[in-house]
């Protein structure tokens, strides 16, 4: 089926191909957590399939993933703890924002540009 | 004023009945305390301007909290919007369980219809439309089942070898959770090896706090996440210290580490925490549910969870909790449908809140089947344990439907237990994150839950996940362990997952893996249920596996075991004549009777109760013979024969199975004098009593009757497959060319 990914096309966010994920890479000490990643791309691909599948808003969540794939676990901590109620300033939020949208990464900051204002008129800021 | 009557014992003693510790609440809308709906419900409506949302179900866009907000803004498809809500409720729900209107159009339909819409839609439905409705609209073909494995100890060769046990089992998610939040990395680790051991495929779930969740996801120890929480009232949400935005923000964080997530939400628990403002249960819940959506979870948790007994406290509350299953279907998401929190102390209600899922099937018919016992179930009892495995197999047979469990043989499940521990123990050592003893190996295979470990180290435990943590192990330092520690097999299957999941295929709609790694999902395996003779089915080999429970029994099962009660006596001495003593009483035998059967439905042995018998002939001065009749299996015309030819005239009939009876010559085959006919209850005394009785009979003398035995166990229910088995054997052996046969009585005297 084509909605089926072809595994040998795979890439980890390494660029690494998953078919060379083996025990054998991991024997010779070949396989790092970067090769456990999943590659923006991949999710590009699977938004496109759940937008087939009449479900535009996992796409919209898949894309904003494959952004994130461009930052840090700690950072990506950090962001959730920033959206959480009280913790941020309409200012705030607006900065992350834009850093964000500065980085490459629009959909997540259109996400955050989205909570400042909500979040100033429901009372949800610090 | 005149005291409080003490209720008659009628009702004393349905007082005392289990069902009467459950609490009922008197349905409350104030407080939340109505299911289906309330009169602070808003009607459904929409109201669209230039594009934008300014209306939503009563509230004008100016007072949008923040779910009316994000649901708005994201969740609608405005294109279907005005279609829909002009449809009324009524013929909505038709179009629910017409088997002519196809999952598509629904799912198209209820994309545009607001919480409150779908509120009302999904109240007019009656249980078995519920039903329907849940099987068609279920987003995969291929029902399947989640567990939870945990234990108090969060002992790892426990959790090795319960995870394997649940993995052959045929849960496809296997979700664990810690007493001690610091163990969670090493729980984590014991279900990955152990889930391995047991199945391919099986996705873990550490459910804890979501940073740690998060990391363990991030390093493969885990591969799902189920625990984001919404809320229907901003005021709860707020209390839950998230936001709409910070939930979506955590959704795509999940799917950026190649975590599968769904969020969770269900029944109760706005009324728990106060903040229900008067509205339904079900209401509150089509609002999670549409901001589940909005936010691009794949799939929804819910069915009441942790408030399912809020729920089921009030009228129509089980209703309304596979309401919200329906719900989350119609929004095209992956339904995780509740039973997953123990809703009762009465079994029949339990039952009765979980079957008609079971029957319709879903997604995941469990959000977590204690697969462990009661006690070691760290997220409270499920509604169904370990303690009902057993149960939800027969219950699977007895409907011929796939709740997603199969028999797995007790050898099988020995040796699987065996490896999932060793294999965990030799990990743990060869990382040097702790050392565990043989016999601590043995106890975890062989208990039936942490109570039969005794004393452990639970320190060790917490050092070994704070090894796990602090050296950022991930799973392919375990998949190299198990690899040098001679696991090769297991090595090559966890890394097989690993390659499998990094396509992403899983992050779809309902996804899990089958055991040859394929990805089942609304995309790979849709549902195309139409009514009878489509949509799932089970496979003829699925088929057989539901139906060979392990307890199943055939002829040759029970002609080999009768065999190993056979004993040297009853041997045929030749034709029988009839006796001319008037103190003669023949005792007839069935056909197998000395031959293929040896045992009694009493367990007892069929030359043990013809002695007896022979001993109250005798006690009473009367002769007895052991005559064997092979023309017939019927007891009344066994006993019929043995009097004709007994020289008294009064005959004893005993089938193989137990049964027996006094007969006389002259009167009609299915007559008697004295009848036992519940044959496991009948005991060697009363055996005894019929020998003596038959004489007196024969005497002319007075009997003294025997009251038949009475039971309140479901006799039918265990005796008569076995029945139906001995029968079976009695007839093989009939032969009516064959006249009755006099048998030795040496040893029976």
């Amino acid at each position: 089926m084509s909605e089926v990914s072809d595994v040998t096309r795979v890439r980890a966010l390494s660029g690494r191909a998953v078919e060379g994920l083996t025990v054998e890479a991991v024997r010779a000490g070949e396989v790092g957590l970067a090769d456990l990643r999943i590659h923006p791309e991949t999710l590009e691909r699977q938004a496109v399939v759940a937008e087939e599948h009449s479900n535009p808003q996992l796409a919209d969540n898949l894309r904003r993933a494959a952004e994130l794939t461009r930052l840090p676990d700690d950072e990506v901590l950090a962001i959730y703890e920033a959206l959480r109620p009280g913790r941020s300033s309409a200012a705030q939020l607006t900065a992350l924002a834009g850093s964000l949208a500065d980085r490459g990464l629009p959909r997540c900051a259109a996400l955050v540009a989205e909570a400042a204002e909500v979040y100033a008129r429901r009372g949800l800021t610090a | 004023m005149t005291a409080p009557q003490r209720p008659v014992g009628r009702v004393r003693f349905m007082d005392q009945q289990r069902v009467n510790l459950d609490g009922f609440a008197a349905e409350n809308p104030e407080l939340g305390l109505a299911a289906l709906s309330s009169p602070h419900d808003p009607p459904a409506s929409l109201v669209i301007s230039d594009g934008r949302v300014t209306e939503l179900d009563g509230v004008p866009e100016a007072e949008f909290d923040s779910i009316d907000t994000y649901i708005a803004r994201h969740g609608l498809d405005l294109s279907v919007a005005a279609e829909v809500m002009a449809l009324s409720e009524v013929a909505f729900a038709r179009l629910l369980v017409d088997p002519a209107v196809p999952r598509p159009e629904i799912i198209r339909l209820s994309a545009g219809a607001t919480p409150a819409k779908l509120a009302r839609v999904l109240a007019l439905l009656r249980p078995p439309e519920l039903g329907l409705a849940m099987t068609k609209l279920r987003a995969r073909r291929t029902p399947s089942n989640q567990a939870h494995v945990t234990n108090r100890l969060d002992d790892p060769l426990l959790l090795a070898a319960d995870a394997a046990t649940a993995a052959a089992f045929g849960f496809r998610e296997i979700e664990t959770t810690v007493p001690v939040l610091a163990d969670a990395p090493s729980n984590a680790v014991a279900c990955l090896i152990g889930a391995a051991s047991g199945a391919d495929g099986v996705l873990i779930q550490c459910s804890v706090e979501e940073a740690l969740e998060l990391e363990l996801g991030m390093r493969g120890l885990t591969s799902y996440a189920e625990t984001v929480s919404l809320y229907g009232t901003e005021q709860v949400f707020t209390d839950g210290d998230d936001t709409p935005w910070s939930k979506a923000f955590l959704s795509s964080a999940y799917a950026s580490r190649g975590m599968k997530m769904r969020v969770s939400s269900g029944a109760g628990a706005e009324v728990l925490m106060a903040g229900a403002r008067g509205q339904s249960m079900l209401y509150l819940e089509a609002r999670c549910v549409a901001l589940a959506r909005a936010i691009g979870a794949q799939g929804v948790q819910n069915g009441g969870i942790d408030g399912a007994s809020v729920a089921a406290a009030v009228p129509s509350g089980l209703r309304e909790l596979m309401a919200e299953n329906v719900m989350v279907m119609m929004r095209n998401l992956e339904s995780c449908s509740g039973n997953d929190a123990l809703m009762s102390e009465s079994d029949m209600r339990r039952t009765s809140r979980t079957l008609p899922i079971v029957l319709a099937g879903s997604d995941f018919t469990f959000s977590g089947f204690g697969s462990i016992q009661r006690y070691d179930n760290m997220f409270g009892p499920s509604n169904f344990n370990a303690e009902d495995i057993d149960d939800f197999l027969a219950m699977q047979r007895d409907w011929g439907i796939d709740g997603g469990l199969r028999t797995v043989s007790p050898s099988r499940i020995g040796e699987l237990r065996r490896e999932a521990a060793q294999a965990c123990r030799a990990v743990y050592a060869h990382l040097g994150l702790a050392d565990f003893t043989d016999s601590h190996v043995d106890l975890a295979v062989d208990a039936a839950g942490s109570k039969d470990l005794g004393e452990t180290d639970t320190l060790a435990v917490l050092s070994a996940a704070h090894s796990i943590r602090q050296r950022g192990l991930t799973v392919v330092d375990i998949v190299a362990a198990l690899d040098e520690c001679g696991y090769f097999d297991l090595a090559e299957r966890t890394m097989a997952f690993v390659r499998a999941r990094m396509s992403g295929d899983y992050l779809q709609t309902s996804a899990i893996f089958d055991e040859q790694l394929n990805v089942l999902s609304l995309i790979t395996d849709p549902n195309d249920y139409a009514g009878p003779g489509t949509g799932y089915a089970p496979t003829p080999e699925r088929q057989r596996e539901i139906d060979a429970i392990r307890q199943a029994r055939g002829v040759s099962d029970l002609r080999s075991e009768q065999a190993r009660f056979a004993v040297p006596l009853l041997a045929s001495l030749g034709p029988a004549a009839p006796g001319q003593d008037p103190r003669d009483v023949v005792i007839g035998v069935s056909p197998a009777v000395g031959r293929d059967v040896w045992r009694c439905l009493s367990g007892l042995a069929v030359t043990d109760v013809l002695r007896e018998m022979l001993a109250g002939l005798e006690e009473e001065g009367c002769t007895g013979r052991v005559v064997r009749f092979n023309d017939t299996v019927d007891l009344g015309r066994v006993g019929l024969a043995a009097a004709r030819l007994s020289g008294s005239g009064i005959g004893i009939g005993l089938q193989g199975k137990g049964t027996a009876l006094i007969h006389r010559r002259d009167l009609a085959p299915l007559a008697n004098l004295e009848l036992y006919s519940v044959a496991p209850s009948v005991t060697l005394e009363l055996y005894r009593l019929l020998g003596a009785n038959a004489a007196r009979h024969a005497k002319g003398g007075t009997p003294d009757p025997a009251r038949n035995p009475y039971s309140d166990e479901a006799i039918e229910a265990r005796y008569h497959t076995t029945v139906i088995a001995l029968m079976e054997l009695e007839r093989r052996r009939m032969d009516a060319a064959l006249s009755p046969e006099e048998l030795s009585l040496e040893g029976l005297k």
